[in-house]
């Protein structure tokens, strides 16, 4: 009895092999751009991009679906940094968005990629918790001692832009904590557990309201470019070459605009 | 030893040790060994290393002080509700520690509903300190003692117990003389696990108590901070942590266990 009981167990996993679409993941995610499907070449696009570009590029997928039936567009967000390592390390990604020059450069200079294209910029803007306690105006607030302040660390790019600005601006300020990504910075003000916070306009936007921005003029010397490149060994081909072109297009500036990019 | 060894015990254990050592080895393998004394020689991987064993001690001996007697109330005690109990116990394993962290906060942070009492009434904030960490660290890794010691509880002879009772002692004079020294090897047992995943914690503790160096940056958060820009530098640096932690457990292990 527990011996045939065993065997099924043993053999289950292979007849779950046998039968497509009941392999580890979503429906699809499994089968190749080689496999037929009915009613035309169904074919998957897989797009790495920064963190910041989720909203944005959501929307640009779905765009992207309904003018190329059959492919599926699937989303990796995360790091720049991280998504460039994965890469680098063999991830089957098509298409590349990073939040930094630098960390496009990780993929370039192995050669992964081709001449990337600039298509958003995002600028930092003072991000205050609702209410705004600690009554921050402009950037040289931060720099009080009474203001509890988080900033990306240094490593991220939005920890890099950071820096940039305060060196900017003259000020030096001490921060409770140098946060891994703008995401958990943001966190840190729609808590309310921090007084202020360095992050991008962008992140402002997509908090719906639940964090303050305010502009200051130093964020002009820390501007981040966003570059983007279909890469060499892309699996999806051509394809990867075609969603570059849609975000580049006047209808992406325009998605990335409403998400409070600024478009070259 | 006696007999051939069963294969089918063998086979899946030899299977089971690659697979648990072959990261290791790829560390290992990738690991820059020329930069190696450099690396060390950094003020602030001495100060990361230092801060993550200092707070996964405490964290341990937090653990230890509540986890043992709530152990004990899982296993040797019967109300209503202990079912639940003891899946609650459970929460901090099955949530994912970003989550945890968070779920410090929304209690213990400034604005939380214990936090904001705190701020008010004492003036502490536990967020960015690094009483923060060993609370995060404390949240994570206390379910690993608890769930070890109440399986030694469970195990112990309870006959040791009873006799002692019959011989006039007092509950807490037989937890004491009879019942701790019974589970002592699953207590041990439970601080080495609590212990090393309390080293490790990482999500729940950037979450809650933030990452600052000297105070909240501990060895997992430098490490993956490093992975950002120098991988390299996030291997040696993970090396560093294994070494050290592989060299206080085997050696604590012979010390109490006799060199088992």
């Amino acid at each position: 009895m527990s011996r045939r009981l065993l065997r099924w167990a043993l053999a289950l996993p292979v007849l779950l092999a046998l039968v497509p679409g009941c392999g580890a993941g979503e429906p699809g995610a499994a089968s190749t751009a080689s496999a037929p499907a009915a009613g035309g070449n169904a074919q998957k696009l897989t797009v790495f991009a920064a963190a910041s570009l989720t909203g944005a590029f959501t929307e640009l997928g779905k765009t992207f679906k309904d003018a190329h039936p059959g492919v599926t567009v699937e989303f990796n967000f995360g790091s720049s940094a991280t998504l460039a390592q994965q890469i680098v390390q063999g991830a089957p990604a098509d298409v590349f968005a990073a939040a930094s020059p630098a960390t496009m450069k990780t993929v370039t200079d192995a050669a992964l990629a081709g001449a990337p294209a600039t298509f958003a910029r995002n600028k930092l803007q003072i991000a205050v918790p609702a209410g705004n306690p600690a009554e921050v105006g402009e950037l040289e607030d931060l720099a009080d001692a009474k203001v509890k302040v988080a900033l990306c660390a240094a490593q991220v790019p939005c920890g890099a832009a950071a820096v940039k600005a305060l060196e900017a601006a003259g000020l030096k300020v001490t921060p409770v904590t140098l946060e891994q990504d703008v995401k958990a910075t943001l966190t840190k003000v729609e808590l309310g557990e921090v007084d202020a916070a360095l992050v991008y306009a962008t992140d402002v936007i997509a908090s719906g309201g639940k964090v303050t921005g305010i502009d200051f003029p130093e964020a002009d010397q820390a501007i981040n470019d966003y570059p983007i490149a279909a890469l060499t060994g892309a699996p999806a081909g051509s394809t990867a070459r075609q969603f570059v072109d849609l975000v580049l297009s006047a209808r992406g500036k325009d998605v990335l605009t409403r998400a409070g990019f600024q478009v070259p | 030893m006696s007999g051939r060894l069963p294969r089918p015990l063998v086979v899946p254990a030899v299977l089971g040790l690659v697979f648990l050592v072959l990261p290791l080895a790829g560390l290992l393998i990738r690991a820059p060994w020329s930069t190696l004394p450099a690396r060390l020689a950094e003020p602030q991987v001495l100060q990361a290393l230092r801060l993550s064993l200092v707070t996964a001690t405490v964290a341990t001996a937090i653990c230890l002080l509540l986890g043992v007697p709530l152990a004990w109330l899982l296993a040797r005690t019967a109300f209503p509700g202990r079912r639940l109990l003891r899946a609650l116990v459970t929460v901090p394993l099955v949530l994912p520690p970003v989550v945890g962290g968070v779920a410090l906060l929304l209690v213990l942070g400034r604005r939380g509903l214990v936090g904001s009492w705190l701020d008010q009434t004492f003036g502490v904030t536990l967020p960015f300190t690094t009483a923060g960490v060993v609370i995060a660290e404390a949240f994570v890794a206390m379910p690993f003692l608890v769930i070890s010691v109440e399986g030694a509880l469970r195990g112990a002879d309870r006959r040791f117990e009873e006799a002692a009772a019959t011989l006039g002692a007092s509950r807490w004079t037989v937890f004491r003389r009879v019942t701790l020294p019974l589970i002592t090897p699953g207590v041990l047992a439970g601080a080495v696990l609590c212990w090393a995943r309390a080293l490790g914690e990482f999500g729940a503790t950037i979450t809650f108590a933030g990452n600052f160096p000297g105070t909240t940056q501990t060895m997992p958060l430098a490490v993956y901070l490093a992975l950002e820009t120098e991988p390299e530098a996030a291997v040696v640096l993970s090396l560093v942590l294994l070494a050290v932690s592989v060299i206080i457990l085997a050696s604590l292990r012979e010390r109490w266990v006799g060199g088992a």
